[in-house]
């Protein structure tokens, strides 16, 4: 159930925004051109800064769109075209950063921040409450009681 | 020092880190925008371009047995302006073997801008698709690579080349790869 | 010879500024009453002088005036009045003066509503603002300053960038700064407080309004920015979780958090020594969001130019107000009384909750923003972190936390009754599944997790109802008894019921982004393409003449069936001063659903690219920003935050005890 909940928010999150590709970009097979897209939308524009190449007019955005586009019709699968941009530009070009050592902390440090936080606030509601004051005596516990009925 | 009191010095001490970080980020050497070339070391793709001007095409065969700089430009390049005379000092000294592949470009219109900043190449291939600058990695202009003996690209640098960098990198890449 | 005025009087800020902080927090020391008044008249007085300053470069805009190399570097004569003024706040020294201007502005604020504060706390107060002002008076003077000539003057200017002339973005920086540099307000709350060694609810009483204000102008900000991101950037995104607009949420998260948590620290006493730290957290990460958008350290679609000898010095000054007021808070917070207990499951914990979940998002997005960075300066790879990192951290996180916005406002204090709140919760239960049933029917089976998003969002609004039909006693008390509770409730819980709700309107908003129908097509005069159940038909193209571009626009009629339901005209406009082409888009809205029509490249045959969208809902992304914000105002409203001048009447500073349930 929990796991269905996350699933939900990650895909959830992930926003469909407009596209920059042509018309004439575009692939006839639709299965082919879903992929495609789903795979630039993985892929950074370079020469825009936080763009995927999707989502960019950019001439070089242009140009991979049209490569991957080849390379799908050429009957290459996703992990083998998206190998292609990556051989050439480096893992810079992936927007979602590759899970391995160099990124642990970044990908794990969300959840162990709010396991953290927790752990501190659990400390934090397990303080032991202050230690009881002096007995009242006879003369305080009357006053109390006659102020306790007053309230009311 | 209690325990209590520790943590909370926490604040400090994560921000004091952070400002090391930031103050990394303002060194000279930092440029977001600068990336490694993921093609370092790996054999320099084939391709085979027309030649400009009516010339005989360029190919990746062409360099045989030398080390070779290749210089991405375009007319339309502004800071390609600004390492023309650092290309044509470099090229009149005969200090590197010098190819020239004009990107994205109208032919006239490079053979315009050679005439007017001078030609350093001792051959040049045109990219009319871009196809091939892609395959070099390429994600703007100016950028040049340097191949060796062996036909692997050994180094990048983006963007117009300075005396500077001809002097601290250049020089030192070709004693290195064993200039003749 | 008016600029030269404009600077002198921002020089005169700067030194008026240093008298305010000297005057102030030697006041405040030596409880010396006179220096405390004088201190606040000085406050005054350094508004009057930066707005001085302000209205000069403001005027030499409006004029043209290109001796000025602000003026030179950042506009033009061609351009229409609006963007002459946008211009001022469009670039980084004049944005700065606005920063400094809004700085000076809420300091001015307290010296004037200060009577009913205690006078340490107020001097306190404005001291810890005029040192922030001297540093940032400072960073003007010396590293960007705008009132600097140019000779000789150019005949022209260079113009603003095309594509931030845009009524939209008139507003969303003003906004923006009165967000995050009103939470300069509760920072100084934090650090006079620490000076004092003393939080106690009276305290908190007084943060709250000026976080609640701040909060509502950052909210609105950041609704503008996303919405003028979406009608001008012609891809129909509207987050890209770009270092800029993380460097704005940040502070947003951190500043929703400090509102919940001061209610603790008001209400029950506690959670004290974690709201100072929050309090500080907030407006440094205002600090070190203005440092990320200027000093280069970070690409971005819009940061400001890119120079590390201004990012070194607002390093030094982030070093200084963030390091000093956190060793402030090492020293001296655990001075601080603890307070009460609560159990887990109550109010206290719900909020207790609230600030966990948002803390852990805020560091989510911190970490993410200059994870690239930290990389590289350990010797890593050189990475880069985009939307989808965003997606599965910060989504997950906030889940829960929506879930519990519909909850927790029907938890008692002190110890909640869990499975009471639950049952009295059914209606909302019922709403989740109406609403999740209509969705999945009107969508043909759409997305499921686009489904389950409408839900939440139901659950949200659902909960907001009960909550106030709850407090209200609806349908079990009798009518008259409905009504007087209804008008004398304090206003802060309806400002609540309001901010809960809109919140629940944007969480639709962003969950019926699944929904969304496309079509790209190549299209010829008189084509049609079909969207969504729409038509769109080709009717014209034509060239158009704007006061500083020329403009293909194409003419398009939106058909249902065969009913014209709007004429939309999408236009490429090409600027000749900058050389830039901007696309701008057209777009129908009911404020239910938008139709986006966005023209592409034509193809020189006759054919133009045409990108057309189907977005239900997306207008209630920014509708429910805008309902938080009025939320929030309502929740100022409240006379609870005037308590000063009944408390002045009354002849004392302490507050009356306050049993209502808010």
């Amino acid at each position: 159930m929990i796991r269905a909940l996350i699933a939900a928010a990650i895909l959830l999150g992930a926003m469909p925004a407009a596209l920059a590709v042509e018309p004439s970009e575009m692939l006839p097979n639709p299965a082919l051109e879903a992929r495609a897209e789903a795979i630039g939308k993985q892929l950074r524009c370079l020469v825009c800064q936080n763009e995927s190449i999707e989502d960019s007019g950019a001439d070089l955005a242009h140009d991979l769109r049209v490569i991957i586009r080849e390379r799908l019709k050429a009957g290459d699968n996703d992990g083998q075209v998206v190998k292609y941009v990556t051989d050439r530009y480096g893992a810079f070009v992936l927007l979602k950063p590759p899970v391995e050592p160099a990124t642990y902390l970044l990908w794990f440090s969300p959840f162990a921040i709010l396991i953290l936080g927790a752990a501190g606030a659990w400390f934090y509601l397990r303080r032991r409450p202050a230690p009881p004051d002096e007995p009242l005596d006879l003369d305080q516990r009357r006053q109390l009681e006659r102020l306790l009925l007053d309230d009311q | 020092m209690s325990w209590r009191r520790a943590i909370y010095l926490l604040p400090l001490a994560a921000f004091a880190a952070l400002a090391i970080y930031l103050s990394h980020g303002l060194a000279p050497g930092y440029n977001p925008e600068l990336l490694p070339s993921a093609m370092i070391d790996k054999p320099a793709p084939a391709f085979d371009l027309a030649g400009l001007k009516g010339e005989a095409r360029l190919t990746n065969r062409a360099f045989t047995d030398e080390i070779v700089f290749v210089n991405f430009f375009a007319s339309w390049c502004v800071p390609c302006r600004q390492e023309s005379p650092v290309l044509m000092d470099l090229s009149r000294r005969n200090v590197i073997v010098l190819y020239g592949i004009d990107y994205k470009d109208k032919p006239a219109d490079a053979e315009k801008f050679l005439q007017q900043y001078g030609d350093p190449y001792r051959r040049i291939g045109v990219d009319d698709s871009g196809r091939t600058a892609i395959n070099f990695g390429v994600y703007g202009v100016p950028e040049t690579y340097a191949i060796d003996r062996t036909g692997h690209i050994r180094w990048r640098h983006v963007g117009p080349l300075t005396d500077d960098v001809v002097k601290n990198e250049i020089l030192p890449l070709l004693q290195r790869l064993g200039a003749s | 010879m008016i600029i030269e005025l404009g600077h002198f009087a921002l020089i005169l800020a700067l030194a008026v500024a240093t008298l305010q902080a000297g005057l102030t927090l030697t006041g405040a020391a030596r409880n010396d009453l006179n220096l405390m008044a004088a201190g606040r008249l000085a406050a005054l007085a350094q508004f009057a002088l930066i707005a001085l300053a302000f209205a000069t470069l403001v005027h030499a805009y409006f004029v043209s005036d290109f001796s000025v190399a602000n003026v030179a570097e950042n506009s033009s004569s061609a351009k229409p009045l609006l963007y002459k003024l946008t211009s001022v706040w469009g670039n980084h020294e004049g944005s700065m003066v606005l920063w400094v201007l809004i700085l000076a502005l809420y300091g001015a604020a307290i010296a004037w509503f200060g009577d009913a504060m205690p006078p340490r706390l107020c001097a306190r107060v404005l001291g810890v603002k005029g040192l922030i002002a001297i540093g940032f008076l400072l960073f003007i003077l010396l590293t960007s300053n705008p009132f600097l000539r140019l000779s000789p003057a150019p005949e022209e200017g260079m113009g603003l960038n095309p594509i931030l002339q845009d009524p939209g973005l008139a507003f969303h920086p003003p906004f923006l700064y009165l967000g995050y540099v009103g939470f300069s307000v509760a920072f100084a709350f934090a650090v006079a407080a620490l000076i004092d060694g003393r939080v106690d609810a009276a305290w908190a009483r007084w943060v709250r309004p000026w976080t609640l204000a701040s909060w509502c102008c950052l909210t609105l900000g950041i609704a503008m920015g996303s919405w003028w991101a979406y009608y001008t950037l012609g891809w129909g995104g509207w987050w890209f979780w770009d270092p800029v607009e993380n460097a704005s949420l940040m502070p947003w998260l951190a500043g929703t958090a400090l509102l919940h948590s001061a209610i603790v620290v008001e209400r029950r006493d506690t959670l004290k020594s974690w709201t100072i730290l929050l309090a500080i957290l907030t407006f440094s990460l205002s600090l070190v969001g203005t440092f990320l958008v200027r000093s280069g350290v970070l690409t971005s679609v819009h940061a400001f130019a890119l120079d590390p000898r201004r990012g070194v010095f607002i390093l030094v000054l982030l070093c200084i107000a963030i390091g000093g007021s956190l060793a402030l808070y090492a020293w001296r917070a655990p001075a601080v009384e603890p307070g009460g207990v609560f159990a887990p499951i109550s109010r206290e914990g719900a909020l207790l909750l609230n600030n966990l979940i948002l803390a852990s998002c805020c560091a989510t997005v911190f970490i993410g923003t200059l994870y690239p960075l930290f990389l590289d300066a350990v010797g890593g790879p050189k990475l880069s972190v985009g939307y989808p990192f965003f997606d599965r951290t910060f989504v997950p996180l906030m889940i829960p936390l929506l879930l519990a916005v519909g909850l927790g406002p029907l938890l008692a204090w002190k110890r909640g009754d869990f499975l009471g709140a639950l049952q009295r919760l059914w209606a909302a239960f019922a709403a989740v599944i109406a609403a999740m049933l209509v969705t999945f029917y009107l969508s043909h089976g759409g997305p499921v997790l686009s489904v389950l998003g409408i839900g939440l969002a139901a659950w949200m609004g659902g909960g907001a109802i009960v909550e106030i039909a709850d407090r209200l006693r609806l349908f079990r008390a009798p009518w008259p008894d409905v009504v007087r509770r209804a008008l004398t409730q304090p206003r802060a819980s309806y400002g609540m019921t309001l901010a809960h709700y809109g919140l629940a309107v944007t969480v639709a908003g962003i969950a019926a982004s699944g929904f969304e129908q496309q079509g790209i097509a190549l299209l010829h005069l008189g084509q049609t393409l079909p969207v969504a159940g729409y038509t769109l038909r080709f009717d014209g193209i034509g060239r158009h003449e704007g006061i500083n571009y020329t403009a293909d626009r194409g003419d398009f009629t939106l058909l249902e069936g065969t009913r014209v339901v709007a004429q939309l005209e999408p236009e490429r406009r090409f600027f000749p001063l900058q050389q830039q082409t901007v696309s701008k888009t057209a777009i129908h809205t009911n404020f239910f659903a938008d139709f986006y029509l966005a023209l592409g490249d034509p193809d020189n045959k006759g054919g133009w690219a045409v990108r057309a969208y189907w977005k239900p809902l997306v207008p209630f992304i920014w509708i429910g920003g805008v309902i938080m914000a009025f939320g929030g105002a309502v929740s100022l409203s409240d006379r609870r935050w005037r308590i000063g001048i009944v408390a002045r009447r009354a002849g004392k500073a302490a507050l009356p005890a306050d049993r209502s349930r808010a």
